[in-house]
């Protein structure tokens, strides 16, 4: 077990609001990270934050990825380390097949990392491996980039594209909501598949029941900006249980510990 | 400016009738009396300045700068020079035309069907062809057009295409004009006309390149005849020289449920002015006008289009896009005219523009003006810069900025280039595009 990300007292304002205010947080190989929080907590600020957003300003705080500064990184050297961000509002690419995007990106990664690109039958034989873990139609491979997807497929096409990139750390911002029940459980399915004791992931959810099928090692409640409280895996029932209003009546009392 | 429009204008009515003497009864006196007539409106028209409403966006000071001459001799290059431009190896129908002139030994006509005439319009001219007394300047306007004047007294060659009613071609017919300027400020006046019978069908690519990147003028002028039933594929690709002027006039008359369907693709001169022209002259007609204009550096591209809904039940599509970089310039004009009588019109018309630099600026104006009650018209224009979120997401996937943004402007583009049916011309633009973009991408 290695240290993954360690996220130092970090401070983040998006267009002059504070969003993120000192957050803490160590993630090591082989351990899934849940962050739950309310609405407008800054969940989705620290995915994005951790994938590189570049108008997202750090005013504060240091993030280190494999012992490396991550916020010196820029968004494509940082995938190409390993870490992946399965979007909660996955953009809409018209005019690039999602066969075309994968496949440039799969030959940049392996070329930063000095290995050979693969050929296209190669390439192609990966992926259909690979989308028999999310159950993705294949169809799909052709279309454009999540134009014209529906909700599920665009979040099952996330989980392809990690499941095709196999990154190192995995952060997934909300791929839980708005997936009925079989796609849920599909792209848990997938997650808990590409999980290994040398990678991690960072589930980041509003509500617990992804996590009835990926099961944290951690959960985080996020709220304000800040982790106000830590804990197991039953913390996140505790949360389903008495709600995010308690959270937020508790806040400071958690957050003293 | 007031003195270069003089000097420009100038030389040319001063030599008309040595040009005419010239001629030597290779022209015929019904073509003559054409030239002559254009030639007086020539004379009598102004040259455009900013201030004229046409012209708003487009200074053509520049052109007037030089003193371009128009080429009086035949001349040749050796074959392998001409290799690069070619779509293919297996191209049956191939018309080479070389500052303005054919050039019979580097063209091909294979297998094309009796009947249908592919050529040389000088040759047309000089036998006499009904076709010119019939068609020639007929569907471009050379009393207000002041270009087309020059074109309609000065030019002596260009494409001729005759397809006779019922008959097919089913072999695209690659139209190569080259430009061989070398140091000379030459004037080039391809002049093409294009004439299909009822029900039948060709594929036309107009395709202008140059040997080098040499200044010089193009003045072209192509008139087509889309008689009933008849379906044309018509593809322009516009890769002269960088430092070049490009103006062409492209005039298109359909009758009856006729099918007009255009590509044009923009990339080359220093400045370049695209006029279409077409007009329904009969019900049940088709018109699709697409094209994707790419400039950089301080050029200028201005696409100036006007579909004359004259007649009922007729559709067009028009639909433009445009990716400007550093200082460049684009003008999009597209005028539909709905007239009284022309109800039950369908015309749609978009033009897309991407800025990918602080400087470079776009005008684009959607024209409609519309006396039927019962039609369906829409328009819409946009500028915008390469979007950030999409930029973004490919960066996330791993692939950096440079070919991010290559492969977004790539797939902006992709739209236009995917509806060209003429598949060797498609694969050519393709090419393009991918060494505009990609090169560093594999």
């Amino acid at each position: 077990m290695e240290k993954m990300l360690e996220i130092k007292n970090l401070y983040v304002s998006v267009e002059g609001n504070e969003i993120l205010k000192g957050i803490n947080l160590s993630v090591n190989t082989g351990e899934v990270h849940a962050i739950m929080g309310p609405n407008g907590s800054g969940k989705s600020t620290l995915a994005q934050v951790l994938a590189g957003r570049e108008d997202y300003e750090i005013t504060a705080g240091e993030i280190f990825y494999k012992g490396k500064n991550l916020l010196e990184m820029a968004p494509e050297d940082r995938a190409r380390e390993g870490i992946f961000l399965a979007f909660q509002y996955p953009v809409e690419i018209p005019g690039v097949t999602n066969t075309n995007l994968l496949k440039t990106a799969v030959n940049e990664i392996r070329k930063y990392n000095g290995l050979e690109s693969m050929d296209a039958l190669e390439f192609l034989s990966f992926l259909k491996e690979r989308m028999k873990l999310v159950e993705l139609d294949q169809s799909l491979l052709s279309r454009a980039v999540n134009e014209g997807f529906s909700g599920g497929e665009k979040k099952k096409n996330e989980i392809f594209q990690m499941a095709v990139l196999e990154p190192k750390l995995a952060v997934l911002d909300e791929t839980d909501s708005g997936l009925d029940i079989d796609a849920l459980r599909i792209v848990a399915n997938g997650v808990n598949k590409l999980r290994s004791k040398d990678n991690a992931t960072i589930v980041v959810t509003h509500y617990q029941r992804l996590l009835n099928y990926i099961i944290p090692d951690f959960v985080h409640v996020l709220y304000n900006g800040k982790i106000v409280t830590s804990g197991g895996k039953e913390l996140a029932l505790e949360l389903e249980e008495k709600g995010y209003d308690w959270v937020k009546e508790h806040a400071a009392e958690l957050a003293a510990g | 400016m007031i003195e270069n429009t003089f000097e420009f204008k100038h030389w040319f009515t001063e030599n008309f009738e040595q040009f005419i003497s010239n001629l030597n009864g290779e022209s015929w006196e019904s073509v003559n009396s054409l030239r002559r007539e254009a030639m007086v409106n020539f004379s009598n028209l102004r040259l455009p300045t900013v201030k004229d409403e046409e012209w708003k966006y487009t200074n053509i000071t520049p052109i007037l700068k030089e003193t371009f001459k128009p080429v009086h001799a035949k001349s040749t290059i050796p074959k392998d020079e001409i290799e690069k431009f070619l779509f293919d190896d297996k191209e049956n129908i191939l018309l080479v035309f070389l500052n303005g002139y054919y050039v019979e030994e580097l063209s091909r006509l294979k297998g094309v069907l009796k009947g249908v005439q592919i050529g040389s319009l000088a040759a047309a001219i000089k036998g006499n062809s009904p076709l010119i007394a019939k068609h020639l300047g007929k569907y471009a306007d050379y009393k207000e057009h002041i270009f087309t004047a020059l074109s309609s007294a000065y030019s002596r060659d260009g494409a001729i295409i005759f397809v006779p009613a019922g008959k097919i071609v089913e072999s695209p017919i690659h139209i190569l004009h080259i430009s061989d300027a070398r140091e000379e400020k030459i004037l080039n006046l391809p002049r093409n006309l294009y004439v299909l019978g009822e029900n039948s069908q060709a594929s036309i690519i107009e395709h202008f390149v140059s040997t080098e990147e040499s200044t010089y003028l193009t003045n072209t002028v192509t008139e087509i005849f889309l008689d009933r039933n008849a379906v044309l594929n018509h593809v322009k690709i516009q890769e002269e020289s960088k430092k070049a002027f490009h103006i062409a006039h492209v005039g298109v008359d359909q009758e009856r449920s006729s099918n007009f369907v255009s590509h044009t693709f923009l990339f080359g001169a220093e400045l370049s002015r695209n006029d279409y022209i077409t007009r329904f002259n009969d019900e049940g007609g088709e018109c699709t006008l697409n094209g994707l204009y790419l400039i950089d550096g301080k050029r200028l591209c201005d696409v100036h289009s006007t579909i004359d809904h004259a007649m009922p039940h007729c559709n067009s599509h028009e639909h433009f896009k445009g990716i400007l970089d550093d200082e460049s310039r684009g003008v999009f004009n597209g005028k539909v005219l709905v007239r009284k009588d022309a109800q039950k019109t369908n015309a749609f018309q978009e033009n897309n523009n991407i800025i990918l630099s602080k400087s470079a600026l776009v005008n684009t104006k959607p024209q409609l003006e519309i006396f039927a009650d019962d039609v369906k018209c829409s328009h819409g224009a946009t500028i915008g810069q390469l979007d950030y979120d999409a930029l973004f997401y490919l960066k996330t996937r791993g692939i950096g900025h440079e070919k991010a943004k290559a492969i977004l402007i790539h797939a902006f583009a992709s739209d236009v280039v995917r509806s060209v049916t003429i598949e060797n011309s498609k694969s050519h633009i393709e090419n393009i595009l991918i060494q505009k973009f990609d090169k560093n991408l594999n």
